[in-house]
């Protein structure tokens, strides 16, 4: 049944009328066109389609749009602000912490996440937080050494 | 690669234009100069002129300096993660005097490059470097000589800075690559080799460099096949069979074309959903009331490995030396041993992906594949199309492992874009991804092998089942050896595998190192001697040696025969004439069985590294996908029905699986570059098997080595 939901996409308010129950993946990518959110397994088991909704690291793939409704979701393509990089993001490209690139915005928005729960993480904690977020290409050890770099950035007021 | 399905030769011609002469196809890029090489093997060349069509004759990739300066290389080469978008253009850089930034990469485009086999068996930077290095050396000369004109300079006077040739006695008499390109239609080929840079003048080459795609890979905004948008296009779901060789008995779709913009489109079995939102298709797909016939199953995972020995035909020996019986009265100690590995999905995060459109007789398709040329031929045939009415654009890879080259859903996507007049997406499900995954093949590997009781080998009878023969050919220094296997290069066919195989990351490689190394090191237990110590002893090529003298320096290792209850394992290998050596460290839960491996050493002997950072990544690469087939991943089915469709079941290795990864590159700039995107997955299985062997005595036989396996191994030694 279309309903029409309204929620703030990057920082700005949107509406949308459609089946509510749809996966906010689709939406995202095939309504706004926002396509550096991916699609992986489809049962959330692999990370590739995490979204931040109110700063919190969701599973888009089965993740229905209705629940976003009042919420700010911010994807991949919000996360630089005026065409500067995040510091994950950056921390990303200067520790070469991706391959094919495809798990890469997952796992930049599981990490932001995990660093606003945890702003300073143990590489334990690091691991225990990106563990059900999967990479092919085994691009790991940079990736925990990037978010960790990007703490250290974060803390020191640069974010 | 003779039995590389594509080696089938069939090319294109990059004037998609017939009535397009070079000079005008040429201008139509915008003038400059252009250079133009050919790939490797000329043989592929020489099979192409065969063929009768003309072109390409004389070349396969090309370069062109523009009217701006920058240099664009055109090659049929894919990026999937693995680098080449960066190493390519380091190359070009060195030889043309440039920054790697003024050069652009096209890659994977069928109108803008020229015909190209495909993106696998870690040989871009082996096969298309070298080649690549001579154009650019030849782009250099041709603007030196156009400098040396213009400046009225001798051309040995002449030096050249990031594009800027100048007077080596007068600094202020320069011109640029960009003003020289101006105004000019120069062709050449790159048949005779200029020469290229020695090592000692290298300023790009040989250093480390970061990926360039990342800055797009971190933003979201680098672009994949299912990223590609049209106007009015579909997303289509097609109606699977529940197992392979699954017969449609009856199938009614009124459910779902009674769904608001739901269309759907039969053709025989081929029975397809089509909507403008992916998830409403997914909707449509699961209204529709279908039912198979599925065959009885003869097989499983269980007795898979029976049903090989079963079906195993005629044996060929792919290498021999000395005579078996003298071997065997040689040695002292005779050991035979069985090997076992199960069937892998190659599993990159995407999925096979795929945007056509068809207008006309003509059709271009988007497609993640590491195959585009092969591809064209196969829209083309499927549709009834000229080749030449055909383009294949290749978008980035989201990872390959070689199982992205059978280009099924592109197909799809081409057929539903022609039966429908409207641009059709196919993205594949992750069910869908697993069930047609052209898996690593399951095989067994046969070893009977012989030594004196002072550590000697004398003896080396194998005999590899299915899983094709990369990797198969022993290195070793014994002197009564044979080397046979059954399948050949990819293991078999449909008439011996419940459904479809085909090459993943080394193919044949990591099953043959499983079993050679795993043998050596039983060898080297019988003799009671270290295993280093007892491979440096039968080993007589320098290259194995000084690259497990590498790894054991690097790791730091003590000599103890095993088992030593240390957890320390070894293992050497081959691939893509890169040697490797690898050493780890494992904790073996001996109640549970599960192994927590905590450290691997690598050294690769791989010649001269191009992008010594980019080749680091890929060694951490096939370590940590090593880490799967080696410990979790073993794809269970029932007859045609494959009983694995997700990473629920289907344990890839996560970051809390990692060990500590070492690695180290020999110092070799002098020599040619060989292969880098695989040799350091091969050893995985083995380094493991003799490290569990080490920790507990057990000796592991089968691949993965999951907790019950190893559980069950360490119980049977009481």
């Amino acid at each position: 049944m279309a309903e029409t939901i309204g929620f703030t996409l990057n920082g700005k308010p949107v509406t949308i009328t459609t089946d509510g129950q749809r996966p906010l993946l689709w939406v995202l990518r095939t309504d706004f066109g926002l396509t550096g959110t991916k699609f992986g397994c489809g049962q959330a088991v692999c990370g590739a389609c995490t979204v931040l909704v109110d700063n919190k690291a969701v599973r888009s793939c089965n993740h229905p749009v209705r629940n976003v409704a009042g919420k700010q979701v911010r994807t991949i393509e919000g996360l630089s602000s005026n065409g500067d990089l995040h510091p994950l993001q950056k921390a990303f490209v200067e520790h070469d912490a991706l391959q094919c690139g495809f798990c890469t915005p997952g796992m930049i928005l599981t990490a932001y996440s995990l660093l606003q729960q945890n702003p300073q993480p143990t590489r334990e904690e690091v691991i225990a937080g990106m563990n059900e977020n999967l990479c092919r290409c085994g691009a790991h050890t940079r990736i925990i050494d990037a978010i960790q770099d990007a703490a250290t950035q974060m803390k020191g007021g640069k974010a | 690669m003779n039995d590389n399905p594509h080696m089938e030769i069939d090319f294109h011609d990059i004037v998609t234009d017939p009535n397009l002469s070079r000079r005008e196809f040429l201008k139509a890029l915008g003038g400059g100069i252009f250079i133009f090489f050919c790939i490797g093997d000329s043989s592929v060349l020489e099979a192409q002129r065969r063929g009768g069509r003309g072109y390409p004759e004389d070349f396969n990739a090309y370069l062109r300096v523009g009217p701006d300066g920058r240099v664009t290389c055109f090659t049929g080469k894919i990026e999937q993660g693995q680098g080449a978008i960066t190493s390519l253009p380091q190359m070009l850089a060195d030889e043309m005097d440039i920054s790697p930034d003024m050069v652009d990469m096209v890659m994977g485009d069928t109108a803008q490059c020229p015909w190209d086999m495909g993106t696998f068996g870690s040989m871009t930077i082996r096969f298309f470097g070298p080649p690549l290095r001579a154009a650019g050396a030849e782009a250099r000369k041709v603007l030196i000589e156009l400098a040396a004109e213009q400046l009225q300079v001798p051309q040995d006077r002449l030096a050249v800075e990031n594009g800027v040739v100048f007077d080596k006695q007068n600094k202020d008499k320069k011109i640029t690559y960009a003003d020289l390109a101006k105004g000019k239609i120069i062709e050449r080929h790159a048949k005779e080799k200029p020469p290229v840079k020695d090592p000692s003048a290298f300023k790009v080459i040989n250093k480390p460099f970061l990926h360039r795609d990342a800055q797009e890979k971190v933003t979201g905004k680098a672009k994949y096949a299912g990223d590609m948008r049209l106007p009015d296009m579909l997303y289509a779901k097609v109606l699977r069979p529940p197992a392979h060789g699954a017969k449609l008995k009856r199938v009614d779709t009124s459910a779902a074309e009674k769904m608001d913009g739901v269309s759907v489109v039969r053709d025989g079995d081929f029975v397809v959903v089509l909507h403008k939102s992916p998830d409403q298709a997914v909707a449509a797909l699961a209204k529709i009331d279908s039912e198979f016939e599925v065959p009885p199953a003869t097989v499983d995972d269980q007795t898979i490995f029976e049903h090989l020995l079963k079906n195993a035909g005629r044996e060929n020996t792919t290498a021999q030396g000395g005579q078996l019986e003298e071997g065997e009265k040689l040695s002292e100690i005779v050991i035979e041993q069985m090997y076992l590995d199960g069937y892998k999905a190659h599993a990159a995060i995407e999925t096979h992906t795929a945007l056509a459109q068809v207008e006309g007789n003509k059709a271009t398709v988007w497609a993640s594949t590491q195959t585009p040329f092969p591809l064209k031929d196969q829209v083309a045939s499927a549709l009834g199309f000229k080749p030449e009415d055909v383009r294949v654009i290749t978008p980035f890879v989201g990872g390959g492992f070689g199982g992205k080259s059978a280009n099924q859903q592109a197909v799809e996507a081409a057929r539903l874009a022609k039966a429908t007049g409207k641009p059709v997406q196919v993205m594949w499900s992750r069910e869908e991804e697993f069930f047609y995954d052209t898996f690593r093949p399951a095989a067994v590997v046969k070893i009977k092998s012989g030594i004196t009781k002072a550590g000697k080998a004398t003896l080396w009878d194998y005999h590899v089942y299915f899983a094709g023969d990369r990797g198969a050919a022993q290195f070793y220094d014994i002197p009564h050896h044979r080397t046979s296997s059954v399948g050949g290069g990819f293991g078999g066919g449909p008439s011996v595998h419940p459904f479809a195989t085909g090459a993943w990351r080394a193919p044949a490689n990591n099953t043959n190192s499983f079993a050679r190394e795993s043998q050596i090191d039983i060898m080297a237990a019988r003799a009671k001697m270290d295993p280093v110590e007892f491979r440096l002893k039968n080993l007589r090529d320098e290259r194995p040696i000084r690259t497990l003298k590498a790894a054991a320096e690097k790791f730091g290792w003590k000599p103890a025969p095993s088992p030593s209850g240390r957890g320390l394992g070894v293992a050497v290998g081959i691939d893509s004439d890169t040697f490797v050596a690898e050493i780890a460290e494992v904790e073996v839960d001996k109640r549970t069985g599960k192994v927590r491996v905590r450290r691997i050493v690598c050294a690769q002997d791989m010649g001269l590294a191009i992008n010594p950072a980019g080749a680091t990544i890929q060694i951490e690469g096939c370590i940590t996908m090593g880490l799967g087939y080696a410990l979790t991943e073993d794809i269970r089915f029932k007859g045609g029905m494959i009983l694995d469709r997700n990473f629920d079941t289907y344990e890839l290795p996560r970051f809390s699986s990692l060990p500590k990864i070492e690695t180290v590159i020999l110092d070799l700039p002098n020599e040619p570059a060989h292969g880098g995107g695989e040799p350091a997955i091969i050893t995985m299985g083995a380094v493991i098997a003799n490290a569990i062997h080490d920790a507990t005595g057990a000796r592991m036989l089968q691949l993965p080595m999951t907790p019950d396996r190893v559980r069950k191994a360490i119980a049977a030694m009481a």
